[in-house]
């Protein structure tokens, strides 16, 4: 089977999607002639135009720079979530899948026992809490409470990769346990985990943008497509291209992320569906 | 078997029982009922705040699994403590948990309902126009907050109404306040208040479920037990609805209890936005007061709920592969 993306043109408009929007977050800022704080009084709730591209907001901060400024913090969130919570997704799951016995039925319990209390209602409850820690914080209990349905997945593949001769070789060589699980166990699902990162990015950052609809959100003078975007719902009518802006770049950005994931995981999962249909 | 019922059900009891315990330590060390109190105006005295907090078991002076064992107490007899305004949380746990269980229900029968169906139908028709339009559609509504579709139907419903030139679909509130009348119109009263939410519920579910259902169905539609079937003489329709759809539905069915806690978060922010008095806008409100009874009763019932959903794929599981039920 070769590894390439199919079905090109989902994956590829993807993967120029977030390449565009990478762009945008990383230069935007430098290309606008406004900086994200700057306030322009002479134009408040100004439509898009010439001196404005995006507009301006209520209180005359030009929506271009905002929404920069605010998709870079959405991305830096993404990311950090992802990574964080597929690597612990990672860890817990080999062991629990790897070592068995006890430490799986352990494991087994606390995975199930984080799918039982919705991670939405423990973040409300902890957000205020960490208020003034900073995004890392937050985005570490985003990573927190998103890890469970991938690392069940790994556990699974890890107890069948156990079973390997390869494995069982290295287990009479007398190989100790976390160097089998670091060269024999974790290299056969990085594909895997690299899908399951992808997506979690996008849900990291839809998380975040409802999270911010009740002001659990990145806390002000921080701004991130979910707050930019809870910020303007109230007019959204009004003054569209306030909520029109930051909603379409999260649309783009979560769009663009589970095309590139879905073409991923049809690339690099040889159990997916075949291709075509046999007549 | 029924052992296993047992060991199965044991466990989902263990499992409500510690998270019942993890939700009250996490709410009683990340909340601040003093503050609530501390906040009045004019300032009362300390001494008269403890002895409130006291009054509600909440005294921070006590060391926190103190407390819970006070609580678990009570609770174990069937009373979940008093809210921060001094009311019973048993009393509002009634008020508020209907509301919230017919969106629950209607939005989980809804959204798998309709998903499994859209998934089946997009992988029928594969690489056609329905499967694209499927695809796009379902792709487009995962890639947005739920509060943003929630408004997006609200404002489609402003101009629905006001194309029509009469209120057909509400959207405050569970039902008009102070309606009287016959049954039956208080019955399409509901049901004109219930379109939007349980929609914007249902939504994400049949995005998802259909995205789920319609890789199973391709699997199912390639192996070589429909071919057989084909080949004795049924129609490929035929021979997908007796012996192709209940195999799909298996690993569509381990999906629910996941797709339940979605869900259920998506149900907290519809209460919010379409002003249901439900557990959800409960559980916002109490959190933001900080207290911790009424937080502890939400997460409560959102256990249960979800580990309801979770023995109930189970069963759905029995009945469709016989494998499991050796």
């Amino acid at each position: 089977m070769t590894r390439t993306l199919p079905r090109p043109p989902g994956a590829l408009l993807g993967l120029v999607l977030i390449a565009l929007l990478v762009l945008y977050a990383g230069v935007g800022p430098y290309v606008s002639p406004w900086s994200p704080t700057d306030v322009d009084y002479g134009a408040l709730s100004e439509p898009p135009g010439a001196g404005h591209w995006f507009g301006t907001n209520r209180i005359g901060q030009d929506v271009f720079a905002q929404t920069a400024r605010g998709l870079r913090k959405s991305l830096l969130i993404g990311v950090f979530v992802a990574l964080a919570g597929t690597a612990f997704a990672a860890l817990i799951g080999t062991c629990a899948g790897y070592f068995g016995g006890w430490t799986d039925r352990a494991l087994t319990f606390l995975v199930d026992l984080f799918l039982v209390v919705p991670g939405f209602l423990v973040l409300v409850v902890v957000a205020p809490a960490l208020r003034g820690a900073g995004w890392v914080a937050y985005a570490g209990a985003l990573a927190a409470l998103g890890w469970m349905l991938t690392a069940r997945a790994v556990r699974t593949m890890a107890l069948s990769l156990r079973e390997r001769p390869y494995v069982a070789a290295a287990r009479h060589m007398g190989v100790r346990p976390l160097r089998i699980v670091r060269r024999h166990i974790l290299p056969h699902m990085t594909s895997f985990l690299i899908t399951h990162a992808t997506i979690a990015t996008a849900g990291a950052v839809i998380s975040e943008a409802g999270l911010s609809y009740f002001g659990f959100g990145v806390q002000p003078p921080d701004v991130s497509l979910g707050t930019l975007i809870a910020d303007s719902t109230q007019v959204a009518l009004t003054y569209p291209w306030m909520f029109f802006f930051p909603t379409g770049t999260l649309l783009c950005f979560v769009l663009a992320v589970n095309l590139v994931g879905d073409a991923l995981r049809s690339a690099l999962d040889p159990s997916a569906a075949p291709a075509e249909v046999p007549a | 078997m029924a052992g296993r019922a047992l060991a199965r059900i044991t466990r989902s009891v263990t499992l409500l029982l510690v998270s019942v315990l993890v939700s009250y330590v996490i709410a009683s060390v990340a909340l601040s009922p003093r503050a609530y109190f501390e906040d009045r105006t004019p300032r009362p005295p300390a001494s008269a705040v403890d002895h409130e907090l006291a009054e509600l078991g909440l005294d921070d002076g006590t060391p926190v699994l103190a407390r819970f064992g006070h609580w678990s107490w009570r609770a174990l007899h069937g009373d979940l403590g008093r809210t921060l305004d001094g009311g019973s949380v048993n009393a509002e746990f009634g008020r508020r948990v209907g509301v919230s269980v017919r969106l629950l229900l209607v939005g989980t029968v809804v959204g798998t309902g309709l998903g499994v169906l859209a998934g089946v139908w997009a992988a029928i028709r594969r690489g056609r126009l329905p499967d694209h339009a499927m695809t796009v559609l379902s792709f487009l509504v995962l890639s947005v907050p739920t509060f943003v579709l929630a408004l997006l139907l609200k404002d489609g419903a402003l101009s629905f109404n006001e194309g029509v030139g009469h209120t057909v679909i509400r959207y405050t509130g569970e039902s008009t306040p102070g309606r009287g009348g016959t049954w039956p119109s208080r019955l399409a009263d509901r049901a004109s208040h219930l379109v939007l939410p349980a929609a914007t519920v249902a939504l994400g579910a049949i995005a998802s479920y259909s995205r789920y259902q319609r890789a199973a169905t391709l699997d199912v539609l390639a192996a070589g037990h429909l071919r057989t079937a084909q080949a004795k003489g049924l129609t490929p329709g035929r021979a997908l609805l007796r012996h192709g759809l209940r195999v799909s539905l298996i690993p569509v069915v381990t999906f629910f209890s996941f797709g339940f806690l979605a869900l259920f978060t998506g149900s907290v922010f519809v209460e919010q936005i379409f002003g249901w008095p439900g557990m959800g806008s409960w559980f916002l409100d109490a959190a933001q007061k900080g207290d911790v009874n009424s937080v502890v009763a939400v997460c409560l019932f959102a256990a249960v709920a979800v580990l309801l959903a979770g023995l109930l794929a189970d069963a759905l599981l029995l009945v469709l592969d016989p494998r499991v039920r050796r």
